[in-house]
């Protein structure tokens, strides 16, 4: 018999392990519903699935009469571009700014500790001062994802141009290259995918900062709709609209994986 | 006017001396090998002709001229690792260096002069022997064609100067063998002048045709650090000094002398 940490499952039985927590969950799920709904037809807490199908059909293939809109769509447009724009804003000042930071010690003493700082501000803390600032539309909401997540991209991007061998950027010297191409042709290239990881690792944060903003203003929006809903107790709503949620960071998340994958191979066949 | 002059150079840190009273000169054409313990000062130097350290004391002239005090197009460089791009093909390495001068703003050349670059980057990649390899990435290649493809994109620029930093220290002993004919054949071939930093004395005597002893002449118990390294040993054993002779050179060297590090190094 084989240590524990030696064995390794067969691809059926990885396949079987890894949908079991699902399944489990499912099936806990629809006893409990079951249970609670047997007591008392009227309970809200735990919806059985046909109740939750119907409020998915309400919200998503269902026309709104008054505005001819369907809600979930709408909803998640409005969080999709919010999440969007915050969140590639914050990639493209995270990288130029880290790069910057990591490449120039002129540029770094004078940034770096203060970007430390910044990036220790609870960005919840001044989510208020933002409402004041810029007014209670779009421009809050966005403003409280780059806030949130462009300076952890900054210091990881930081961190990533300083980890480079040195040994490249004098190579590159010696081959003639100036700042600008070593900045153009040795770290850009290398830094890229090493962005997108990061900004993988950062939209968990930009979601949660998302959902609290809709939270507190908004007309629209996938957090807006849940905190909305909550008021009646629509569990039948708020559970569908997670699991929406939760499938569109996955789908987030799987696509940049992807992305970087076809555009820099190299980087994830080992060469780091 | 030699084409190297080291004058009076002394290089400390803070209150470390680490080299002192460095008066040599070294023709063109000439293969230094520098050998002593580790923490000699050896690597330091090198840094020093590379440009990435500055002496403290005294100048370093090169055909005359102070030499440039960053790194530049007239010294190559091959490291013992890290020394070409991972997320560029063989290919691409080598013709990142003449990109890197053809093209200052874009970093990228088209047309013609690419096909121009492309054609000089291929000969020099089939001087080094990894025509084969043309397209793969440096994580596919082993450790040698790693160093063979630093080679070659260090010649692309024809440097003054070849340093070369402990480049074959990562190797297995029988690729390091064909790093040695390697290199000698384009040192000959070239006309290059070429220094290397080894810790293995027996590289040093095969392929330099001078060697340079690094170790510390004064001693100050109480100070370890008072005084720094001087060259001990310049020996020229000439451009043909085949492996019998420098076998002598080496027996007589840690015969005669009470350096510990030699015959550490021997055993």
């Amino acid at each position: 018999m084989k240590r524990l940490m030696n064995i390794e499952p067969s691809p059926a039985l990885r396949g079987f392990l890894t949908l079991l927590p699902f399944i489990l969950a499912l099936f806990a799920y629809s006893i409990a519903s079951e249970a609670r709904l047997a007591e008392n037809p009227h309970d809200k807490l735990l919806p059985s699935f046909t109740q939750i199908v119907d409020a998915v059909d309400r919200y998503a293939f269902t026309e709104n009469k008054r505005t001819g809109e369907y809600l979930l769509w709408q909803d998640t447009g409005a969080s999709l571009y919010r999440i969007g724009l915050g969140i590639t804003i914050s990639a493209i000042i995270g990288l130029f700014i880290g790069l910057c930071n990591g490449l120039l010690p002129i540029v770094r003493s004078g940034l770096s500790p203060f970007i430390t700082i910044i990036s220790l501000i609870p960005p919840m803390a001044i989510l208020p001062i933002l409402f004041i600032t810029f007014g209670l539309d779009e421009l809050a909401k966005v403003m409280l994802i780059i806030i949130g997540t462009a300076p952890v991209i900054i210091r990881d991007m930081q961190s990533q141009v300083m980890q480079l061998p040195k040994e490249q950027l004098i190579k590159a010297q010696t081959l003639g290259a100036s700042t600008w191409l070593v900045t153009l042709r040795v770290v850009l290239p290398q830094i890229m995918p090493r962005l997108l990881a990061s900004v993988r690792l950062t939209l968990g944060a930009a979601w949660l900062f998302l959902i609290a903003a809709e939270a507190i203003a908004a007309q629209e929006g996938l957090g807006y709709r849940i905190f909305l809903v909550r008021r009646y107790m629509s569990m039948d709503v708020i559970f569908p609209y997670v699991i929406w949620i939760t499938t569109l960071a996955f789908a987030m998340d799987f696509s940049l994986r992807k992305i970087s994958e076809v555009c820099f191979p190299w980087y994830h066949q080992g060469a780091k | 006017m030699s084409f190297l002059e080291i004058k009076n150079v002394w290089k400390s840190y803070g209150d470390a001396q680490i080299l002192e009273r460095l008066n040599l000169t070294v023709e063109q054409g000439e293969f230094v090998s520098m050998v002593g313990a580790s923490g000699c000062g050896k690597s330091t130097f090198l840094n020093m002709l590379l440009g990435k350290e500055n002496q403290t004391k005294g100048e370093i002239l090169l055909e005359g001229k102070p030499l440039i005090q960053e790194p530049d197009e007239e010294r190559g460089i091959v490291f013992q690792r890290y020394s070409v791009f991972p997320h560029l093909t063989v290919l691409q390495n080598v013709m990142i260096a003449d990109e890197f001068s053809a093209a200052k703003l874009l970093g990228f050349v088209f047309g013609k002069k690419k096909a121009e670059i492309k054609a000089k980057a291929e000969e020099f990649i089939a001087a080094v022997g990894l025509t084969p390899a043309l397209n793969k990435y440096p994580h596919e290649l082993s450790g040698g064609m790693q160093q063979r493809l630093a080679i070659a994109q260090a010649l692309m620029k024809k440097p003054k100067i070849l340093l070369l930093d402990e480049p074959f220290g990562a190797l297995d002993p029988g690729i390091r063998a064909d790093m040695h004919v390697l290199i000698r054949d384009i040192w000959k071939k070239n006309n290059l002048t070429i220094f290397m930093v080894t810790h293995d004395i027996k590289e040093g005597f095969e392929l330099g045709s001078r060697v340079w002893v690094f170790d510390k002449l004064r001693h100050d118990p109480q100070a370890p650090n008072a005084y720094g390294a001087q060259v001990t040993y310049d020996l020229d054993i000439g451009s043909e000094g085949n492996k019998s002779d420098s076998k002598m050179k080496i027996d007589e060297l840690s015969a005669t002398s009470s350096n510990p590090i030699m015959q550490e190094e021997q055993a």
